[in-house]
């Protein structure tokens, strides 16, 4: 078993949270992709339910220190979801229900890497946890794993999110240990 | 969209944080809020203070209008959602 520098191992799930936890319902949920262009394409509930999905298994690490691994997911990949966008954008900032921002690099989203999570541990994603859906993206700090995610503008220029602005790190591998700005 | 659950304390979790970087008690400031306009006490925020830093929201509109965060060498304070802050002082 490895774990990014400064990291220790938990068996629960902390929750974590920038503010109250939110309570979306699927029947008005939406998730909007908006090009650099202005396009925009969107889902609803039942039309993410019909795309193919992943059950990818992951390691998360989150910046305060905790690791959790094999953690169990069910999710749309991201490369589905961005295979009809017509983007060059070199950054994307990922919105959530409630307000909360996350920016990372637009090849970040792709390759196998990102989903949009519905089920964890085989059962629906509670509040608590981001549902109904949450960004996955393990191979960076948990808070670019935005929860109650409702969007992604891509963009030409990178632009800071919600902690991004505060002092933590633009990009944040834990492997590289980029928790604050400088580091 | 229903808010629910929340777990956060009073603006009173601010006071040892804000006094490593202010030289009084800054718990009794008054703040006034970008979004709403609503002034009040910082004691009298809502503070979520599980997340990687500290999150202050107005107790009236739910907006942050305070984060902070403290690495090992700096305390980065952001108040872009604080509109003012008046600060109590001693009369001269």
């Amino acid at each position: 078993m490895r774990l990014p520098p400064g990291q220790y191992l938990t068996e629960d799930f902390p929750v974590l949270t920038a503010g109250p936890t939110l309570r979306v319902p699927t029947d008005t949920w939406e998730f909007v992709i908006v090009t650099e262009a202005g396009e925009k394409h969107r889902w609803d509930w039942q039309q993410l339910m019909a795309l193919p999905s992943e059950r990818p298994t992951v390691d998360l690490h989150c910046v305060t220190k905790w690791s959790k691994l094999h953690t169990r997911w069910q999710g749309v990949s991201l490369d589905v979801l961005l295979e009809g966008v017509d983007t060059a954008a070199d950054y994307a900032m990922v919105h959530s229900y409630g307000g909360y921002t996350t920016n990372l690099p637009y090849e970040d989203l792709l390759h196998g890497q990102a989903w949009i999570a519905y089920k964890f541990d085989g059962e629906d994603l509670t509040p608590e946890h981001g549902g109904p859906a949450r960004l996955l993206v393990p191979h960076l700090y948990l808070w670019k794993s935005a929860k109650w995610v409702r969007g992604i503008t891509l963009m030409d220029e990178d632009e800071p999110g919600f902690w991004e602005s505060a002092g933590y790190h633009d990009y944040g591998d834990p492997w590289r240990e980029q928790r604050y700005q400088g580091d | 969209m229903e808010l629910f659950s929340d777990d956060f304390t009073d603006g009173n979790a601010l006071a040892g944080p804000l006094r490593e970087i202010f030289a009084m008690d800054m718990t009794q400031a008054m703040g006034r809020c970008v979004n709403c306009g609503d002034e009040g006490p910082v004691a009298g925020l809502k503070v979520y203070t599980h997340a990687p830093g500290l999150v202050a929201r107005c107790p009236s509109c739910e907006e942050v209008v305070m984060r902070l965060v403290r690495s090992p060498s700096s305390a980065w304070l952001d108040l872009r959602g604080t509109m003012s802050l008046r600060i109590p002082m001693p009369v001269e």
